[in-house]
């Protein structure tokens, strides 16, 4: 092979990818390594002496535990069984359903999903929500997520069922297959990974969503682990940041394993069509 | 189980697919559906089994009007035409679905998944998914998933259009023989004229959504009654000149060129019904022309075009006007033929079709 020469303009491309490479990792660096120095500053150092106090602490508090153990885990684990399960059907029906105006129809969900959860939106939820008795209560926050995530989410999945050939479920119709069997064990199956991909997506931004609990969740033993960080805040909103450190990789890690999992177990495809 | 069409209808837009089709089935019966790239075949069956609702008629099986039911409610088996095979199922799984739905155990599954795959040799393709399989072994597993379940109707839709020639007479002859065991109605999709001589009770011959003809193999093969029919069965096909006849004189004109035929006398019937002076249509099958070195008062003038050994018998081409005639000839030595030849036309074997296409008779 003939060896290619690097002009100068690809030399300086490169020092300013570097550049901004390390603009980006530097934060990350200090994530990792944060929670594990007992003399937290904001700059990123590697810990001098190790400890796991920080998270002994953060474990001590009652909010930040319940939020992360229970209260996250509902309002994630609802919002991502809820969008997925919606999002499937609607999406089947709006496929095979052959709606006119389909293109438009989709192309307006688009534009909703941006609408629906967005601060402009805050003050109608609430009132929604007041007036239907569900303040505080988890239910809220999730079917608030729900509504904001499932135009998207159809979107996505309508991909997916398009992508499943009419005659599959044909043949299962003709041997002898009602409409329940037949998803469960044709359609389903072939637009899982579309399902997974919208269901982990609702997840994740369940879990990170802030506004919305914030303002639907009164007691401080409902609310979710990022509306909890709050506890690590003196009055005077001064953060420890040693605490928020540990807790900010407490609340990281579970999305980041299901994600393994799931990827693991199933894998994700972002778009339909299917390998025959 | 009986099944009747009665009068059916079914047009996609301005695309009239199915018009006005009426054919009633007995029991046990094989019938094959017959006839030219999109002439409604696969929208009949689909029609049968419920997956297409219809514009007008009716659908019986088994003395039950079943024109409103769903699909899974009408026990009834089809081999797609594009196989839609379960991407996501194991071959076991996808032949054994019929019967999983039917709620039969497994074990009682797996044995007659095991037998119907033994019958059409894909017993060793089991365990793998649809996407490892090639087209013909792919094809056979749809025809194992539609008889594994002994349904009230089998549809196959050109179900072993893929296979090579020996794979194909063996699941041909295993196919026929299940549908004798069993005595299952079945209709029967194929390209292949062969196919239907060989396996069908009836053979319905359609075009542009209508039936052209309906009949057993032979009578379809021996009587065509239009020129499309003619035309489309036998391989070659029908010879067709156009011609006029004068009944009087029991001479025939042809169009083509200027050639007059003058009959035998004991073969007059045969132009009975024809309206002197009328244009016509002469249809004469290949095995029925013979070749002559002079010419008779039944002969018409050929130039040799090309000759063909199939091996066991010769087909030869000859030029009659612009149009090329097929001959039969049952014999294996490549003759040697002059370029000027006289084609003997056999009355005994010679239709005559109206104007509007039909046999007269
Ligand atoms: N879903 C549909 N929408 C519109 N037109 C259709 C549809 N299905 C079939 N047709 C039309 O109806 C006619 C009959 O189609 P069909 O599939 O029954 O033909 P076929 O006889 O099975 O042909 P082939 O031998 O090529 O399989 C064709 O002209 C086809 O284009
Ligand atoms: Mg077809």
């Amino acid at each position: 092979m003939k060896k290619r020469k690097l002009t100068l303009t690809q030399i300086l491309v490169g020092i300013v990818g570097v550049i901004i490479a390390i603009l980006f990792t530097l934060p990350m660096l200090w994530f990792v390594f944060a929670p594990f120095n007992s003399s937290v500053s904001l700059s990123v150092a590697i810990p001098e002496r190790f400890t796991l106090e920080n998270f002994v602490v953060a474990f001590s508090s009652e909010v930040a535990m319940r939020g992360l153990l229970v209260n996250s885990v509902i309002i994630g684990g609802g919002t991502m069984v809820g969008t997925a399960i919606i999002a499937a059907m609607a999406a089947y029906g709006i496929s095979r359903g052959n709606l006119p105006g389909r293109q438009i129809f989709t192309t307006v969900l688009i534009l909703f999903s941006s609408v629906v959860t967005g601060t402009a939106s805050m003050i109608p939820i609430f009132l929604l929500i007041f007036s239907l008795g569900l303040i505080d209560t988890h239910l809220g926050v999730i079917l608030v997520m729900i509504g904001g995530l499932l135009p998207a989410a159809i979107f996505i999945v309508i991909d997916f069922v398009d992508g499943v050939p009419r005659s599959y479920e044909e043949a299962a119709m003709i041997s002898g297959a009602g409409p329940l069997t037949l998803f469960r064990d044709i359609t389903f199956p072939l637009i899982r990974p579309g399902l997974m991909v919208v269901g982990i997506w609702a997840l994740v931004n369940a879990w990170g969503s802030f506004l919305t609990p914030f303002i639907l969740l009164r007691d401080p033993l409902k609310v979710p682990a990022s509306v909890a960080f709050y506890v690590f805040y003196d009055p005077e909103g001064t953060p420890n940041i040693k605490l928020v450190a540990a807790y900010a990789v407490l609340y990281t890690i579970p999305v980041v394993l299901l994600y393994l999992l799931v990827n693991w177990r199933y894998g994700f495809s972002f778009f339909g069509g299917i390998k025959r | 189980m009986t099944l009747i069409l009665e009068n059916v209808h079914k047009a996609f837009g301005a695309v009239k697919a199915v018009n006005g089709f009426n054919l009633s089935v007995a029991d046990g019966e094989f019938i094959a559906l017959l006839g030219p790239s999109g002439c409604g075949k696969t929208t009949t069956l689909r029609i049968i089994a419920g997956l297409e609702t219809l514009d007008e008629g009716r659908v019986v099986i088994a003395g039950k009007d079943v024109t409103e039911l769903p699909p899974r409610d009408r026990d009834i088996a089809m081999v797609f035409q594009d196989y839609a095979l379960y991407p996501h199922m194991s071959i076991t799984d996808n032949i054994g679905y019929p019967l999983k739905v039917r709620g039969v155990s497994k074990a009682d599954r797996d044995s007659r998944v095991a037998a119907v795959a033994g019958n059409l040799q894909i017993g060793n393709l089991l365990e793998r998914r649809p996407s490892q399989l090639s087209g013909g072994q792919q094809q056979r597993v749809a025809v194992a998933r539609a008889v594994v379940h002994h349904a009230q109707v089998f549809l196959f839709d050109e179900p072993l259009s893929n296979l090579d020639a020996k794979l194909r007479l063996e699941a041909r002859a295993f196919l026929k023989h299940l549908q004798r065991e069993v005595g299952i109605t079945s209709i029967y999709v194929t390209h292949d004229q062969a196919e239907a001589m060989a396996l069908a009770d009836r053979i319905v011959v359609m075009q542009s959504g209508e039936i052209m003809q309906v009949g057993s193999p032979l009578e379809i093969y021996r009587r065509p009654a239009n020129t499309f029919v003619a035309s489309f069965i036998g391989n070659p096909p029908m010879n067709l000149l156009q011609c006029t006849v004068d009944t009087g004189q029991s001479i025939i004109q042809f169009a083509e060129e200027l050639a007059i035929i003058r009959l035998p006398e004991n073969s007059h019937n045969t132009i009975m019904n024809v309206k002197p002076h009328e244009q016509v249509t002469l249809g004469i099958r290949p095995e029925y022309i013979s070749i002559r070195a002079e010419p008779s008062a039944t002969t018409i003038p050929g130039k040799l075009y090309v000759i063909q050994n199939l091996g066991g018998e010769i087909l030869v081409i000859a030029r009659f006007g612009e149009q090329l005639l097929s001959i039969r000839m049952f014999q294996e030595e490549t003759p040697e033929l002059p370029e000027q030849v006289w084609l003997d036309l056999d009355f005994d074997h010679v239709f005559f079709y109206g104007a509007n296409g039909q046999l007269l008779q």
